[in-house]
């Protein structure tokens, strides 16, 4: 099937207005005959499931946990951006296209991307009227911020809780939607398959996790927003239930998935500290705005950190290495996300890291301090302040802005980030690949769509900090809600779907001989052991940086892996029952299928690009060596995967990007 | 940064499903390094379970970095254990010392029946958010600019304060009346300190403390309690705050 993205004609800024006005509309009383299923809670498809309620249709969603405000966008920090240009400083809809484009090192859909800036202000609005309390200026107004790899300030936030703060917003317009009846929720879900009628997603089979039961629900449309992959690495700062088992279900049952091999590797997150550690945690991008990063410049000095004879704060300016400003004067600590992540790996594989593991740098904001502080004295009125005052009312503007950061910090690391420099080292945040969509989101299975980081299209091969939330309000509250309607037109008279076909028959007894499988297996090793063997070969040959040799042995490794998981897995307990190691069994089958699939990818794309960094293409000489370097001539495209039994065997599509508005660059932070 | 290897004694209620009584049982875990979480210590225990070919022991938890509010564990009877304004994911093997036995229990109210061992039920939060905890205005995206509503950086800051609820059930957990006028006020509260929220203030209170009576949460006599192991820190101010709400909305 050739790939058709759908991309509107005419001139850029008028595509999406243009779109809506032509496309078919369901007058409100059809609407109330349209079931639609929405699978996962979190920004998109908490939102989504809220607007289509609104608007009409008979909404069921459906989530693992016990409350839709539990969905993993609850733990974004640091903001979301928006070309307000409240600030004045040169923002516009424009630009914001521009940063995301460019962010995402010209990989992504540039059409998707200039309606995602276009309507980025009106979430604003949105959510302030929702009671959603953003930061403000002493004047009453909302407060900004600034974040990696842009020069404007248009993050806008709420303390570190952004994400939390966002998805009670749509978590309360989806409970006045339960209230009137408009949204049936399932807490406690788990959608194991989607059915296919006739060629249209036409329902899911899904699981009761507190008493096993496999039901069968059935709808004119089925949405996904469940997410992104990040555990496939098993150590990641996604959640602990974080899965792709909706992703991957209708990828086998005909969604292309595009782009596996685009991963975000977070660079601030908390270092690991053993080999019992279940998750990473993420310090947000926000706090290098004001803190500096860097690691000893003498390695004498490492090593006496290291064993304890020196701590860092004894070091003289001198005696520091603030690499990202040394190395990219321009954006100086922030870079965009990959080059950071890179960069401190960069100075760990030299031997500088800081920590005993020496996967560690700083994270300082004695200069912070000081610069608030001072600022504070003259607000103050305080003359000659001395240096512990000035650290007092610095540290006091800072808590204000990262406190229950900071505050996180010391309980997992047990030292006083106010004190001593937080040590910090990259982990897997984010993927920017996913399900593949055209212009109206929806997969290559008609009737079935994919919104927010489950979906492939706005972020390229690198996502910007604080468009993961613009990005899954958008698709949910003003995207979706729009395009679905010109599918479910053609469905006003079709009348409830029957869920006794021969269809959902077949879906059911796959789902139900899997679990059976699982709980009779008996073998010798939990899912984690597979879980945690797959996620190191992932972390270490499809990582930060990879090479063909790497990726190709990686393939081998995760089928053996594989293998073994379908001989050897043990899962305890029944199936009619709450079974937390069923729910993990299954999802780990599905990551041991997608960590191939991955490496296939990461292999076939033999360029660096974003957070994919290909060893064989760097930059050899010249102001840029060593950096990332990209390949428009063979590699301007979207890969998309046919699924055909084995990973292995996954046929490639190619969808051509096209940039007519942004000239194609390679990314310079300088 | 190697651990100094705690050896404990767990004592931890199993309980097959709602139906079926459930007892304390003794488990033993050896090795414990003080830089482990909580949890991370309880997933110990469970690969140990799951090589034994026993049922491991069922909890709820998810982001594991304090925020989702999932995990509910009350520890050596204190709801998320013996540290202050952390969730039991945040709470970290360093508080406790070798040898210790270590007592785990779900969070114990008539309105949180347990589900199985450690995982209770919270609708009662979801239906009293169903039935007032939001503002009425369709997400069309036509409402007026951000900044016509200017507030004042208090009233934000305060409301961004309440709205910090995690909705975890520890208040309730910890209260002898089991009340959940903690949970109910913060989310009052964050609507009463804005603009946005006056217009529908007097039904939200309304409707939302009727259903918090109806889910058979008790009343507050003042303990305090809550405030102090409340994972986020939300004030008994709060409390006050939704009684003024409530009678203003009566009179």
């Amino acid at each position: 099937m050739a790939l058709d993205s759908k991309v509107p004609k005419g001139p850029i800024k008028d595509k999406w207005t243009d779109y809506k006005n032509k496309i078919d509309l369901v007058n409100p009383a059809n609407k109330r005959n349209i079931d639609v299923i929405v699978v996962g809670t979190g920004l998109a498809g908490g939102s989504a499931a809220a607007t289509l309620a609104e608007l009409g249709y008979n909404v069921k969603a459906f989530a693992y946990q016990d409350s839709p405000r539990r969905a993993h966008s609850i733990a974004a920090q640091g903001g979301i951006n928006a070309a307000k240009n409240y600030q004045g400083d040169g923002d516009s809809t424009y630009r914001l296209f521009y940063d995301t484009v460019k962010g995402g090192d010209y990989r992504s859909r540039e059409a998707n991307v200039y309606r995602l800036a276009e309507v980025s202000s009106n979430i604003i609005d949105q959510c302030v009227a929702q009671g959603v309390p953003f930061a403000r200026d002493y004047g009453g107004l909302l407060d900004n911020r600034s974040f990696g790899g842009v020069l404007v300030s248009r993050t806008f936030y709420a303390k570190g809780q952004t994400g939390q703060q966002l998805l009670l917003g749509a978590y309360s317009a989806m409970n006045r939607q339960i209230a009137r009846g408009k949204i049936e929720m399932f807490n406690r879900h788990e959608m194991l398959d989607v059915v296919i009628v006739d060629g249209k997603a036409r329902g899911i089979i899904a699981r009761n996790l507190i008493t096993g039961e496999i039901e069968r629900h059935s709808a004119h449309a089925v949405v996904i927003g469940s997410g992104g992959y990040g555990n496939v690495y098993f150590l990641s700062t996604n959640a602990m239930g974080s899965n792709a088992t909706a992703s991957w279900k209708i990828h086998k049952k005909g969604a292309y998935f595009a782009n596996p091999c685009y991963t975000q590797i977070h660079p601030t997150c908390i270092p690991r500290s053993g080999d019992y550690q279940s998750k990473l945690t993420l310090m947000s991008e926000s706090l290098r705005n004001d803190g500096r990063i860097w690691v000893p410049k003498n390695m004498e000095d490492v090593l006496a950190i290291r064993e304890g004879k020196k701590k860092p704060t004894d070091l003289t300016e001198e005696q520091r290495d603030y690499y990202l400003e040394r190395r990219y004067p321009a954006f100086g600590n922030l870079v965009p996300r990959d080059v950071a992540s890179r960069a401190a790996k960069e100075r760990c594989d030299a031997g500088y890291g800081v920590n005993a593991t020496g996967e560690a740098v700083y994270l300082d904001f004695a200069s912070a301090f000081d610069r608030y502080g001072k600022e504070q004295a003259k607000i103050q009125n305080i003359k000659n302040p001395s240096p512990e005052k000035i650290y007092e009312l610095g540290q006091a503007i800072v808590e204000a802005k990262y406190g229950n950061l900071f505050q996180m910090y010391e309980k997992i690391v047990d030292q006083n980030p106010y004190k001593t420099p937080m040590m910090i080292y990259p982990a897997v945040h984010y993927t920017m690949g996913g399900v593949w969509v055209d212009y109206n989101l929806m997969t290559t299975i008609p009737g079935c769509y994919c919104i927010g980081e489950a979906n492939f299209s706005d972020h390229g091969a690198n996502r910007l900090g604080a468009s993961a939330l613009m990005q899954g309000l958008a698709d949910g509250y003003f995207v979706l809600p729009y395009t679905i309607g010109d599918y479910l037109a053609d469905d006003i008279r079709t009348g409830k779907i029957p869920t006794d076909s021969l269809e959902f028959n077949a879906a059911e007894k796959e789902v139900k001989d899997r679990i059976d499988f699982f709980v009779n297996n008996k073998g010798t090793k939990s899912v984690d052991y597979f879980h945690k063997k797959l996620g190191k070969v992932m972390w270490d040959k499809a990582g930060m940086s990879r090479n063909a040799k790497g990726l190709e042995e990686a393939m081998v490794e995760i089928k053996a892996i594989r293998e073994e998981f379908w001989k050897e897995v043990s899962v305890p307990g029944g199936s009619n029952e709450m079974n937390p190691e069923l729910e993990k069994a299954g999802r780990v089958a599905d990551f041991l299928e997608l960590g191939e699939l991955f490496a296939k990818d990461a292999l076939v794309r033999a360029e660096s690009c974003g957070g994919h960094f290909r060893e064989e293409s760097a930059e050899l000489d010249g102001p840029q060596k060593g950096e990332a370097k990209r390949n428009d001539k063979d590699f301007a495209f979207v890969s998309a995967w046919e699924y055909k039994g084995e990973p292995a065997d996954a046929v490639l599509h190619k969808e051509e990007l096209e940039f007519k508005d942004i000239e194609l660059k390679q990314r310079s932070y300088k | 940064m190697s651990g100094k290897g705690m050896n404990l004694t767990l004592k931890i209620w199993r309980q097959k499903d709602s139906s079926t009584k459930g007892q304390m049982v003794d488990y033993k875990v050896t090795d414990i390094s003080e830089h482990m979480s909580f949890l991370e210590m309880m997933d110990v225990l469970n690969e140990q379970l799951v090589n034994a070919g026993e049922e491991p022991v069922a909890f709820d938890h998810d982001c594991r970095e304090g925020i989702c509010g999932a995990c509910s564990l009350y520890i050596n009877g204190e709801a998320h254990g013996p540290d202050r304004a952390i969730t039991t994911c945040q709470l970290h093997m360093r508080m406790f010392n070798d040898g210790d036995t270590i007592t785990i229990e779900p969070f114990r109210a008539a309105a949180f029946p347990v589900i199985k061992d450690l995982v209770v039920d919270r609708m009662a939060f979801e239906r009293i958010q169903q039935a007032g905890g939001y503002i009425s205005v369709n997400t069309s995206g036509n409402t007026q600019d951000a900044n016509n509503i200017p507030i004042s950086k208090h009233a934000a800051d305060e409301a961004m304060d309440a709205a910090t609820c995690i909705g975890c059930g520890a208040c309730v957990a910890t209260c002898k009346n089991s009340s959940a006028m903690l949970f109910v006020g913060a989310k009052v509260s964050q609507y009463a300190l804005l603009p946005q929220g006056q217009i529908e203030a007097a039904d939200r209170v309304q409707n939302m403390v009727a259903q918090m009576d109806l889910e058979g949460f008790g009343n507050c006599t003042n303990t305090g309690a809550c405030e102090v192991e409340c994972p986020k820190g939300i004030s008994l101010d709060n409390i006050a705050r939704m009684n003024r709400e409530l009678m203003k909305a009566n009179i």
